[in-house]
């Protein structure tokens, strides 16, 4: 049983801020994702749980423990590195073996441990090997082998699967999960990269300028992003953010009469369905309209005037980047069947009626406005 | 004279200079051709212009090399080779009458005599003394010094400034804290008779400990560069998984160090060999324990000047240019099995 709690937990390296009270619960038995840009902290953050930092201010616990002045090797925690960190000059079993053999393992205990590790990998015709005979995926597994052989509280991944080709690596993440999963270690995973927090995490926690935006299970962050930033960030391509008014009945026959809530901007007026609008009713009036691109669609009633500034074919899709008059890019996600518009054209663009399609934030705070339950 | 001895390990450092030079030039030259290769736009005639302009940029690398070339001609090549010429020729104790061809018959006695056996047990002793010494003593500085601290530059370079002391300063510098009467050894209250520097026991000690000092420096550069080329990731890596900072210590940096230490050893032991100045500046030929501290250089040189022999100097030089030769291919082979831990 083992949570990893930060309780405020500040981290800064002379002027700059790392981690700005940073408070957030892993819980036991959980994949929690750190995400966020390179930067941003999250490695930080981990390396304050490994105990390789120390702290400015906070609390970092273990279990029921407060691991602050706690020795890295007394934590009771398993890191696997962005560069696997294996000791080049030791054999692939001596390197699964060392943690085992620092903590005084006999030498049965340890043989019998290293072969059920390196079996649970695939590494088991590899363990004479020295880290310069194998490859880039037989790598990362030897790391992760010395990670679970000690059967550690916690697991700390940091970009795992960053050094992996892109075939690899989604076999690689597949892995992981798995094996997490089997073993139900608790574990704090690094990443920038936001298809593996998804693919991945049981939440994520998005963290940016040390600051941490939003703790969420992928589902809800995707759904219900808390302020821009999250909006911005998640989804490739991310959420498109206009800044507009929120106005009373400028709606016309289209759009379904006077008293309709519109988000209006040079070009635009974007009538928000009923639910989306008793929930923001009375906030703004300067806000932040969000569509995420799948929700888009050109049509010539759509509400948005834009000109079509770039065509990007991704074979099953196609992306529509366009500019409104306001200077705003949107980019539309299409079918790839979609009849394609020609650079130059002046099109309009159409939102999906459904209300978790509209998203708004303040455009002063960038938070997130009408949260409902 | 000492000139034989170095000339030897010069020309070697010059040739393999000179051949990388023309290594890496055709390596570029290939990479260029293959470049051209792959381009369709070449013609047939290419080949004829890529050979003409292969036969002038080879014309041009000669020329540069020129300079080199005769540098190391004029002090190491014709040093070198001359050396050998001179191992076969016998100088007769009158001055004033011509050298004598004797052949390799000198060989033998010389390298058999009491006072060659002696200068190289000699020798081995100061080597023995400065190598190990100085090389644990350049890596505890350079773990020392290897650390994120503000004003660790002052150390770094404070530690390596011996490198760029002359060795005669070194030697007053010691000879002034050695000495029996204004010395740091009165001060400390120890005053040991005969004065060290006089004492059949510690004059080779003493120069050993200049000499220790002198390289000082560039050990603590050398395990320096070493401890810099180990990842940091691995030592926390193993701080995590339950190493102590010994354990780290001696099982991470010391193996991951082993090839830098490996060629301290060497450049250290050559070092060794080679210390002349301070012996010649300390102890000279006048004092009485000079035969306790005459190594093999300073006997070459004894031999020339005092004795004017250059037959037996130059067979005295080629050996010693043997044992560094032989340290060389050693620290070749060696270090080309041990350091591809290839990251």
């Amino acid at each position: 049983m083992a949570q990893v709690g930060f309780d405020g937990v500040t981290k800064r390296f002379g002027d700059t801020t790392a981690v700005d009270e940073l408070t957030l619960q892993v819980l036991d038995g959980e994949l929690l994702v750190l995400l966020g840009s390179s930067g941003c902290g999250k490695t930080t953050a981990l390396r304050l749980v490994a105990g390789l930092e120390a702290l400015t201010a906070g609390r970092v616990t273990i279990g029921d423990r407060v691991v602050n002045d706690i020795d890295p090797k007394d934590r009771d925690v398993a890191m696997v590195f962005q560069s696997y960190a294996l000791y080049p000059h030791l054999t692939v079993a001596k390197n699964i073996e060392f943690p085992l053999r620092q903590r005084g393992a006999g030498k049965e205990e340890r043989s019998a441990k290293v072969k059920q590790a390196a079996e649970t990998l695939g590494l088991a015709s590899l363990l004479d090997r020295k880290p310069a005979q194998l490859s880039g995926g037989q790598r990362q597994r030897v790391a992760l082998a010395r990670a679970i052989v000690r059967e550690p509280l916690v697991f700390l991944m940091d970009e795992p699967l960053s050094n992996l080709d892109a075939a690899l690596r989604v076999q690689t993440r597949a892995d992981i999960v798995e094996l997490q999963a089997r073993l139900n270690t608790t574990t704090l995973y690094v990443t920038h990269d936001q298809v593996e927090a998804m693919t991945m995490g049981h939440r994520i926690a998005v963290m940016n300028e040390g600051r941490l935006q939003q703790v969420a299970t992928p589902e809800d962050l995707y759904a219900r992003p808390t302020n821009v930033f999250v909006a911005h960030f998640l989804g490739s391509p991310g959420m498109n953010l206009v800044e507009g008014l929120l106005v009373e009945g400028s709606g016309n026959e289209t759009t379904g009469g006077e008293d309709t809530l519109c988000v209006s901007f040079l070009g635009a007026s974007v009538p928000l369905p009923a639910e989306v609008a008793t929930d923001v009713r009375g906030s703004g009036p300067d806000v932040v309209l969000g569509l995420r691109p799948e929700t888009l669609h050109l049509s010539t009633d759509g509400p948005i005037a834009a000109t079509v500034i770039i065509v990007e074919l991704l074979g099953a899709e196609t992306l529509v980047i366009c500019r409104t008059e306001t200077g705003a890019r949107i980019i539309v996600r299409q079918p790839a069947s979609a009849a394609r518009p020609s650079i130059g054209d002046a099109v309009r663009i159409a939102v999906d009626p459904e209300p978790r399609a509209y998203h708004l934030f303040d455009a002063e705070s960038g938070l997130r406005l009408g949260d409902r339950p | 004279m000492t000139d034989i001895g170095r000339a030897g390990m010069d020309a070697e450092g010059g040739l393999e200079a000179a051949a990388l030079v023309v290594e890496t030039h055709e390596a570029e030259v290939e990479a260029r051709e293959a470049g051209g290769d792959t381009d369709k736009t070449t013609g047939d005639g290419a080949g004829g212009a890529l050979a003409r302009r292969r036969r002038k940029e080879a014309a041009l690398a000669y020329v540069l090399l020129l300079p080199a070339l005769v540098l190391f001609g004029v002090f190491s090549f014709y040093p070198f080779f001359r050396n050998f010429k001179l191992m076969l020729y016998e100088t007769p104790p009158v001055p004033g009458l011509p050298a004598r061809y004797v052949g390799l018959h000198q060989i033998v006695p010389t390298i058999t005599s009491t006072e060659f056996t002696q200068s190289l047990v000699t020798t081995v002793i100061f080597v023995v003394l400065v190598v190990p010494i100085s090389l644990i003593l350049g890596l505890a500085l350079a773990v020392a010094a290897h650390r994120k601290l503000k004003g660790i530059g002052i150390y770094r370079m404070i530690f390596s400034s011996t490198v760029v002391s002359s060795v005669a300063v070194a030697s007053v510098v010691f000879g002034t804290l050695l000495n029996p009467v204004v010395g740091l050894l009165p001060w400390l209250g120890i005053n040991p008779t005969p004065p060290a520097l006089e004492s059949t026991t510690w004059a080779l000690p003493s120069v050993a400990l200049i000499t220790i000092w002198q390289f000082l420096g560039l050990s603590f550069i050398i395990m320096s560069a070493g401890l810099q080329s180990v990842p940091d990731e691995l030592l926390e890596a193993a701080r995590i998984d339950g190493a102590g900072a010994w354990t780290r210590f001696w099982r991470m940096t010391v193996p991951l160090l082993s090839p830098t230490i490996f060629f301290g050893f060497v450049v250290s032991t050559i070092y060794a060999f080679q210390a002349f100045g301070a012996i010649d500046i300390l102890i000279g030929n006048s004092n009485a324990v000079r035969l306790h501290t005459n190594v093999l250089i300073y006997n070459i040189v004894n031999t020339l000047q005092v004795s004017n022999n250059p037959g037996a100097a130059a067979i005295m030089a080629t050996v010693l240019f043997l044992i560094m030769l032989g340290l060389t291919v050693l620290q070749m082979r060696l270090l080309e099995r041990r350091v591809n831990y290839g990251r």
